[in-house]
């Protein structure tokens, strides 16, 4: 058990290494000058040269590769291009920002999309389950803007419920932030809602058609105690993983819902450098990302051994 | 659970009606068009009237004629993303499932690697330093999803190639471009087809998605994700202008999706379902 946590560990890291190179090499080493892009139509050789110098350009790839994986470890992401400050400075507190809406959505929306996946697989085929399943396919579809913007007339404009914009401040009270940041975790609720719902369904169904619990319903348990006794703790496995999935997709999928409701987090600020093409901030920004997406996969993994019988005590002929 | 007949349902009916007149206006919308694309007409976001069913846009452009021409980036973009993922993942997933060892593994290996980064991190890290163009989006997003349709069409041939046909097959000395093309292609082709239309959809949805956050198609050209975004502001107002493009997207996406449903209905598992 713990080998395979370990040698699970390891593969993140390793996969972490691999996307550092991927981003510096997708950010460095592609046709693009970076000097060029900042000095814009104005450049002329000598000072694009000297440019080049003071960015370090003139060095070879690898060598600045290992000095910059070496800062971003200890927690140096380099100066921003564009204002010239630090890029740690201006990016935890957007990427916090971006991790309270995410956890702010993922409270509401995992219990409700777990709940209502039992609860249509209880009720297999019933009026329920069938408009769970029609509503679930239909948000699936909706892009995050079109339900924001339907949201923001409907709740904002036309009946003043919440704010149309989520504006927040250092210093904002708990209850203002809640009802500043309400319309965008619903809508992350009801993009997310429908995955999560729909592969509960199925993991709980798998189990339910098993021999040991037509045996529960033979000894005539209650059909309650049949599913959440011993139908739902075998199904956690799978039930697990899309809900890790579906918080590392909160995680990115958060940034058209922060473009609609001009929320300041980690993903507008992405966009914004990727629009000035601010390479530090780009790159600082991606490795971040990823690596909130990596872990949680990681977590996922141990989360799904961790609570999986067999895979727990693997048969020897199979380790 | 569902039967194996494949018979047209009310869904089905309506996935294919949404998909065909989205054809058609793909085909023929600058046709279609009564305004030209930048012809200025009256005041900004005037409401819907008789000559102007949908209204103006932000620049008092004609909102129906605009979303006429949009579709042709909007739905030409994503089918060449499509087509290129297709043609990538499929050819290199059959070949990695039918040769194995290090071929496979390598493959498999570098696709795990690009995979474990959020798609859209990677697209705007590529955006970042190659700026937005219509080759490098469709080049881009067809590289990035390629690699989805790789996983698939290897797991579908790795299976294929271990039934008892394939395998008489390989005993008669059948080369490897006719254990492509007469045993597995034919075999792949129900999920592939049915993975065609999630893929599609997905592209479809992360143009329109890049556009919205001002990274996709670049002025003067405007998509449907564009066109949301250029009229946002309307909202504020209790205008339904940027309603109108985005729940054309809204619809493309719902009938594509009904007919993969309604493809893959008594199948037990949805192969490939991922973001």
């Amino acid at each position: 058990m713990t080998r395979v946590v370990l040698v699970r560990l390891g593969w993140g890291l390793l996969t972490l290494w691999i996307v550092s190179v991927l981003v510096f090499a997708g950010t460095e080493i592609l046709p693009g000058d970076v000097a060029a892009a900042i000095l814009g139509q104005n450049a002329t050789p000598e000072s694009l040269a000297a440019l080049r110098e003071t960015l370090g350009l003139d060095v070879p790839a690898v060598q600045r590769y290992f000095s910059w994986l070496a800062n971003f470890v200890r927690g140096d992401l380099g100066q921003s291009l564009t204002n010239r400050q630090p890029v740690a400075d201006l990016l935890w507190p957007r990427f916090w920002n971006t991790m309270a809406l995410a956890a702010y959505a993922a409270a509401v929306s995992l219990p409700l999309a777990v709940t209502l996946g039992i609860l249509s697989a209880v009720w297999r085929g019933s009026v329920f389950d069938r408009a769970a399943n029609v509503v679930a396919l239909a948000t699936v579809s909706l892009p995050e803007y079109f339900l924001g913007l339907l949201l923001i007339l409907l709740l904002s404009v036309h009946t003043g419920l919440l704010p149309s914009l989520a504006d927040t401040y250092d210093g904002m009270g708990f209850l203002a932030w809640l009802k500043a940041t309400t319309l965008p975790m619903i809508v992350l609720t009801l993009v997310t809602v429908a995955q999560v719902m729909r592969m509960t369904r199925t993991a709980v169904l798998a189990v339910m058609d098993q021999p040991y619990i037509e045996m529960n319903y033979l000894k005539g348990l209650p059909n309650s105690r049949v599913v959440l006794r011993h139908a739902v703790p075998n199904a956690a496995a799978p039930i697990i993983n899309v809900v890790a999935f579906n918080i590392a997709y909160l995680i990115t999928g958060v940034v058209l819902v922060e473009a609609v409701f001009n929320y300041n987090g980690l993903g507008r600020f992405m966009v914004d450098a990727v629009s000035k093409r601010d390479l530090p901030m780009v790159q600082g920004a991606a490795m971040v990302f990823a690596a909130a997406y990596i872990l949680l996969n990681m977590m996922a993994d141990i989360g799904a051994i961790a609570l999986n019988p067999r895979l727990r005590h693997p048969r020897i002929s199979e380790s | 659970m569902a039967g194996t007949t494949r018979k047209f349902t009310l869904t089905s009916w309506i996935g294919l009606a949404l998909i065909a007149a989205n054809l058609v206006i793909f085909l023929a919308g600058p046709l279609l068009a009564p305004y030209g694309l930048e012809e200025t007409l009256g005041t900004p976001f005037a409401a819907p009237s008789a000559e102007h069913p949908l209204g103006l846009d932000q620049n008092g452009r004609d909102m129906l004629s605009r979303m006429l021409y949009g579709a042709q980036l909007s739905i030409g973009v994503s089918l060449l993303a499509v087509g290129l993922s297709f043609s990538i993942g499929v050819p290199l997933g059959v070949l990695a499932a039918i040769r194995g060892g290090v071929t496979d593994i390598a493959m498999s290996r570098t696709v795990d690697a690009i995979m474990s980064v959020p798609v859209l991190i990677s697209a705007l890290v590529v955006l970042q330093a190659l700026g937005s163009s219509l080759p490098v989006l469709i080049i881009t997003i067809g590289l990035l999803d390629s690699t989805r349709v790789f996983r698939l069409a290897r797991i579908l041939a790795q299976g294929i190639n271990a039934m008892e046909y394939a395998e008489v097959a390989r005993l008669r000395g059948e080369g490897l471009v006719w254990m492509i093309r007469k045993e597995i292609l034919p075999n792949a082709m129900p999920p592939l087809v049915a993975e065609f239309g999630l893929r599609f959809c997905f592209t479809f949805l992360f143009v329109a998605g890049l556009s919205y956050l001002g990274l996709g198609v670049q002025p003067p050209f405007a998509d449907w994700g564009g066109m949301v975004r250029d009229n946002q502001q309307g909202i504020l107002y209790g205008l339904y202008a940027p309603l109108f493009p985005a729940a054309a997207i809204a619809l493309l996406t719902i009938g594509v999706n009904l007919v993969v449903d309604w493809l893959l209905a008594g199948r037990t598992t949805v192969q490939g379902e991922n973001r």
